[in-house]
């Protein structure tokens, strides 16, 4: 329990859908949740996050005065990377390197296929412009900035109505001078132009990677701050005087200002929340190994947890393009929980393709105009369309009956765009857009899993998301996967992630230092700051006195290796003897990594990472319910894709408690998504109100390949 | 649930191949040699008792298909199986049975259920990477038998017991320039196969296997079965190509009949020109290895690679050939020529099957290696994979600067400038170098490079398509050759051979582009406006 934040405020935004929880915690007592789907505006982003947050509000009897945090989350600038949606941007960069980022790795990512193709940058190559400049590795000025050769690009970025200038130098992450003095005339000449520079987003060696995350940077960049300003300035006007913080990619929390100088860091803030809540499900659950599914209206995230956690990385790739496959990404060098996103999700739209192929997305009806069924302008066939004609959402049921459906919609953009097109009947069309989706998700996974190593067979998925639910068995099958779990308040799974969060910081410095000849003084230097620094946010957010645990992470190899490896270490003053002791941390992770370590050679220490976070309890564990049988009276004709139309029980979640059991076929219905119980599953509810759904002929999983 | 169960075998087998990824995960993850650790030159795979290789990581490296696997049965020669003792490794840089140079190690670990390890071998692990330096003459063609080209390896046991010999690791340090790199690598090559022998462990325990054989027989089985139905579409006859390429001091001619019968692929190279006397001479081994993936990447490229699926591709040359060049041939830049053989018989299958096969493209890989002395006197060494044009495809643009048949990655400028006094000053796509065509070659790129110190500096230039340019196909014009001079006085610098690039002076070096496919006047016109915009014309 956090000692303040007892009313705390969470708000996701995804693509189609904006999601809040508000939780009201009293000692003794389980804590109230209030949550609300709401429309997400693209054009106001905050309007939809205040139109959810006085409805939680309202239902939680809450004054705006007495929420005592705001945790808050987007998906905005990872939709806009994956549609090619953001600023005009241009790129600033050394002379004679400005194909750095078309060039990439030099390599097929995918040996054997002829077909492939990279990514298009995010800047094109008319707008990517070299400046005279040039650093040496050091640092040392080998040319120095030709600023009036900056000022003559003016023109050229005018002409072409550049709102974004990422600014990259190579090694300027070791002296960013002159992408600081850059910055410095562009404020001058083009005050309204957002400037992003590489050495601020991403300090680390590498060109390519540095550059395409300070492209990303930029490209997102004008579009957050205006959100994310008016989203503070709003919440403040409503009477909520709380800190607002911001979700980040690795599960942590960074400022209003962080935020808006370095959006990049929250691409994945919402799938992150996500993965929190998957890690909280394995906990309450006793499971080591858990993928995490979350469907949303644009995309699907998938993300292995192994020892009950999500893995993070400083690796990442958004908007994969060709296959989903690693490497038909942009690269982004920013902390995140390591997981795949793909752009499937309910307001996917469908095509045909030339060769008669049903494709769906990447490209999303959003919810302007939104799927076809909303009625609010649609006519290109979603997968929530598909649903809709497929019976497994329906109107009476679907948004708490707030947002009408307008099933005769769905069926025409369905006829019209694929049922036609194709020359097969409506309901092989709806089975086709369900089936493809779910075989795109499929796929994504075992990219994933087969990248770390991993079989997701006869193991088990949490699903949350609003779209997840009801797709869950289908990839479930697909993946050989028995077990599909659906949390309480799956619909806004994120939301109620963001909340199960840790309040906590992390912050990372260089400090290069071999054992042979080991600088205590000046890691403790560092490591002090750091972790001052990183109290303070926590504390600012949490409360002084809030117990916290501190963690200290070396990255270290050996002398000539080129990949670190992460190394807890204790976080302890360092003495005289603390080469010794990082030695034997760091053999110890050397062996537990690769089973042996090599005999005399010197070791070093790159970066030293603290994190500094709130103290989470572990779920208490709860009695196994008696199990008993849950009598459905409700029916509801719907489209099961193999063996066609099929009564399926139709139960609202509410009705269900503790102990419940269900054989399938079945549609659990709530206000914020519907569970789809496929015939051969079987549905438990646990102590926690979790949908634990089972596979009954586990030997047999359906349709796997 | 049957052990036949089909279902099951393709679990198995998915898991088969996704612990020898990880395997090679590891590889890169733990190891010194830049070209390992970034570029991604290295490979791994499982094999069982008879030595048949049941999976392979993909990696950076095509050279590495077939002969890797041929590797372990050479291992199984010199040291019978069941004389393999728990903790037992073996080692060999023997380009012959390993993979072509002195510089590729490969490692062999066999495997034993821990709780039965009297039942013997259950399974091998093999994994190779290139290391960073073995002494004699370095990484160039200047060696005139290998006996220059620095420490040689034979079928060696490594350790035993789980202990690497001590002898044996003094003896390669000891020939080498970087010997704690060296060293360094041989541990993660351990390492990598010890993480894949724990993972196949952990897997016969989940599924309750004994043995593999039965596992074995259904992957080998069912891959050389989908090889042959899929050569089965095809016409059955023979059908021929050549090739022309630069060659040091006079051009090589590559010539092969590829034979598609009920069988199988048969490619001859009957007529290709002798061994040369520099060290660009192929051991059988690596030519079979990029002929076979240049059949693999149009004809199956989705059969994963295996005993089953490789034994379709037959590939032979004629003794004393530059492709068949025995022992002691100098090879340590084979490279150059072998990475020439997948566009050598996509010219015979073009005739076949004209919608999938591309126009010629650079093909063998620009590697820059550079070498020189800080002004305090210590050395240094750049070697960075970069690459020109790839060739058009009959659907699409050729890639630009993105290297085939190599699947290395580059290595960044700020990497290779940390760790020398080398300033790249230069390095973006040289306009208009892709060959023209309905779809264009891919272009090359243009580099400059200087010393900061103002000092000389010396190249291993290992350079192709300076003289014989990626041919087009279907009507597509060819790609620009490629090009090396001094930036101040213009002279030409020689494309293959050590050259002194003099005090002050900066090398250009521009790449070549890929050939085109199809008529050039039927280029989509947005398209071609698209490229003049962006200035690439």
């Amino acid at each position: 329990m956090h000692p303040r934040g007892s009313v705390r405020l969470a708000a996701d935004i995804g693509g189609t859908f904006t999601d809040v929880v508000l939780e009201v915690a009293a000692a003794g007592a389980e804590p109230r949740r209030f949550t609300a789907k709401v429309l997400t505006t693209p054009r106001a982003p905050a309007d939809a996050v205040l139109e959810g947050v006085e409805v939680v509000l309202a239902a939680g009897g809450v004054d705006a005065t007495d929420v005592d945090l705001v945790v808050h989350g987007t998906t905005l600038a990872t939709n806009a990377l994956i549609e090619r949606r953001g600023a005009t941007t241009a790129l600033l960069t050394t002379e004679g390197f400005r194909d750095s980022v078309a060039m990439a790795h030099e390599n097929r990512f995918e040996q054997y296929d002829l077909a492939m193709q990279r990514p298009e940058p995010l800047v094109p190559r008319h707008l990517r412009l070299g400046v005279p400049e040039r650093l040496a590795a050091d640092g040392e000025v080998l040319i120095p900035l030709d600023t009036a050769a900056v000022r003559r690009l003016i023109p050229t970025l005018q002409a072409n109505d550049v709102t974004s200038v990422a600014v990259g130098f190579l090694h300027s992450f070791v002296e960013p001078s002159h992408e600081r003095q850059v910055r410095d005339v562009l404020a001058e000449e083009l005050p309204e132009v957002s400037v992003t520079l590489s050495s601020d987003v991403c300090p680390e060696i590498r060109e390519y990677e540095r550059l395409s995350t300070a492209c990303a940077n930029a490209y997102v960049q004008p579009l957050m701050a205006t959100y994310l300003s008016d989203l503070d300035r709003r919440l403040a006007k409503l009477g909520i005087s709380a800190p607002l913080l911001l979700m980040l990619s690795n599960g942590g929390l960074c400022t209003l200002e962080t935020a808006i100088t370095a959006p990049v860091g929250l691409i994945e803030s919402g799938p992150a929340g996500g993965a929190l809540l998957a890690a909280r499900v394995a906990a309450e659950h006793g499971l080591a190994s858990l993928l995490s599914f979350d469907m949303g209206g644009t995309t699907a995230k998938l993300c292995l947890l192994t020892d009950g956690e999500p893995a993070t990385s400083r690796e990442f790739e958004v908007a994969r393009v060709y296959r989903f496959l690693k490497g038909s990404g942009l690269p982004l060098r920013i902390p995140v929980i390591d997981l795949v996103e793909i752009g499937a999700g309910g307001g996917s739209i469908a095509t045909v393709d030339r060769l008669g192929r049903i494709a769906v997305g990447p490209e999303s009806a959003g919810s302007e105009p939104g799927p076809a069924a909303y009625g609010r302008g649609g006519t290109r066939p979603t997968v929530t369309d598909a649903d809709v004609v497929a019976g497994r959402i329906t109107a009476a049921t679907f948004a708490g009956g707030t947002l009408p459906l307008d099933p005769d919609a769905a069926r025409d953009a369905l006829a019209d765009g694929v049922a036609g097109p194709l020359a097969v009947e409506l309901d092989a069309a709806v089975v086709g857009v369900g089936e493809m989706v779910a075989e795109q998700m499929a796929n994504a996974a075992r990219v994933h899993a087969v990248e770390r190593g991993r079989d997701l067979g006869g193991g088990a998925m949490v699903a949350f998301g609003g779209a997840a639910p009801l797709h869950a068995c289908r990839l479930a099958d697909r993946l050989g996967v028995d077990t599909v779990i659906v949390p309480p308040g799956a619909g806004v799974g994120s939301a109620i992630g963001f909340l199960e969060a840790p309040i906590s910081y992390e912050l990372v410095r260089t400090c290069h230092q071999r054992l042979d000849g080991f600088d205590h003084e000046a890691v403790n230097d560092v490591v002090e700051a750091l972790r001052a620094e990183a109290r303070l946010v926590v504390e600012t957010a949490a409360g002084a006195g809030a117990p916290v645990v501190e963690t200290l992470n070396a990255s270290m190899r050996y002398r000539g290796q080129g990949h670190e490896i992460d190394v807890p270490v204790p976080l302890e003053r360092f003495g005289p003897g603390a080469a010794d002791e990082l030695l034997a941390c760091f053999d110890r992770a050397y062996r537990r990594l690769y089973t042996r370590v090599i005999p005399d050679m010197v070791a070093e220490a790159l970066t030293w990472r603290v994190r500094v976070s709130t103290v989470v309890d572990p779920p208490s564990p709860l009695a196994t319910p008696q199990p008993r049988p849950f009598a459905a009276t409700a029916r509801q004709r719907a489209l099961d894709p193999t063996t066609g139309w099929l009564d399926y029980a139709l139960v609202r979640r509410s009705d269900l408690g503790p102990g419940h059991r269900l054989a399938g076929p079945a549609l659990i219905v709530e206000d914020q998504t519907t569970t789809v119980v496929a015939p051969d599953f079987e549905l438990a509810v646990d102590g926690r109100g979790h949908l634990v759904l089972t596979r009954t002929r586990a030997d047999e999983p359906g349709s796997r390949r | 649930m049957s052990a036949k169960n089909p279902i099951r075998h393709q679990v198995m087998w998915n898991r088969l191949i996704a612990i020898v990824e990880e395997q090679a995960q590891v590889l890169v993850r733990a190891s010194f040699s830049t070209s390992t650790r970034e570029a991604g030159d290295l490979s791994a795979g499982v094999f069982d008792r008879r030595g048949r290789m049941l999976a392979q990581s993909v990696t950076g490296t095509p050279g590495h298909v077939n002969s890797m696997a041929a590797s372990v049965l050479h291992f199984l020669d010199e040291f019978p199986i069941d004389e393999m003792t728990p903790g037992d490794v073996f080692l060999t840089n023997d380009p012959w049975k390993g993979t072509g140079h002195l510089y590729d190690f490969v490692v062999v670990t066999p495997v034993f259920h821990p709780a039965r390890p009297a039942d013997g071998v259950v399974a091998l692990f093999a994994c190779t990477s290139h290391v960073v330096d073995v002494g004699g003459v370095g990484f160039s063609m200047e060696g005139r038998e290998v006996f220059h080209e620095g420490l040689y390896l034979p079928l060696l046991k490594l350790g035993s017991g789980g202990d690497i010999d001590p002898t044996l690791m003094k003896i390669i340090r000891a020939n080498s320039r970087s010997p704690d790199m060296v060293d360094g690598d041989v541990h993660s090559l351990v390492a990598c196969n010890e993480r894949g022998a724990l993972r196949l462990v952990q897997m016969m325990d989940e599924f309750e296997l004994e043995q593999l054989d039965e596992l074995a027989d259904h992957i080998t089985d069912r891959s050389e079965e989908a090889m042959l139905r899929l050569i089965a579409e095809l016409p059955h006859g023979t059908w021929h190509n050549s090739m022309t390429i630069d060659g040091v001091d006079q051009p090589i001619e590559l010539v092969c009949a590829m034979t598609v019968g009920p069988t199988g692929i048969d490619v001859d190279f009957t007529g290709t020109s002798p061994q040369s006397t520099w060290g660009i001479n192929v051991p059988l081994a690596y030519t079979i290895a990029y002929t076979s993936f240049g059949v693999r990447c149009i004809v199956g490229p989705d059969v994963p690679n295996n005993t089953g699926s490789l034994g379709v591709v037959r590939v032979t040359a004629p003794e004393g050939s530059i492709l068949n060049a025995p022992h002691p041939a100098p090879v340590q830049v084979r490279h150059i020529v072998g990475q020439m053989l997948p566009d050598t018989v996509f010219g015979a299958l073009a005739q076949i099957l004209p919608e999938r096969v591309p126009a010629e493209g650079t093909s063998a890989l620009w590697n820059i290696l550079l070498g020189g002395a800080w002004a305090d006197g210590e050395r240094y060494i750049v070697m960075s994979f970069h690459s020109g044009g790839a060739g058009a495809r009959p659907y699409a643009d050729g890639l630009s600067a993105t290297a085939f048949p190599s699947g290395v990655r580059n290595m960044p400028v700020e990497i290779n400038e940390a760790i020398s006094p080398i300033v790249f000053w230069r390095k973006e796509l040289r306009p208009g170098s892709g060959g023209a065509g309905r779809y264009r070659g891919g272009h090359g790129q243009i580099v400059e490079i200087g010393n900061r110190e103002g000092r000389s500096f010396t190249i291993s230039a290992t350079y192709e398509r300076t003289v014989n340019p990626a041919r087009g196909r279907a009507g597509g014009g060819a790609g620009a050759v490629g090009r090396l001079r001094l930036a101040g006085s213009g002279e030409p610098v020689k494309p293959l051979g050590r050259s002194e690039i003099p005090a002050g002076e900066r090398l250009v070096m521009e790449f070549p582009g890929g050939g085109g496919f199809g008529d050039p006047a039927e280029r989509d016109p947005a398209t071609a406006a698209a490229e003049e915009r962006a200035g690439l014309t």
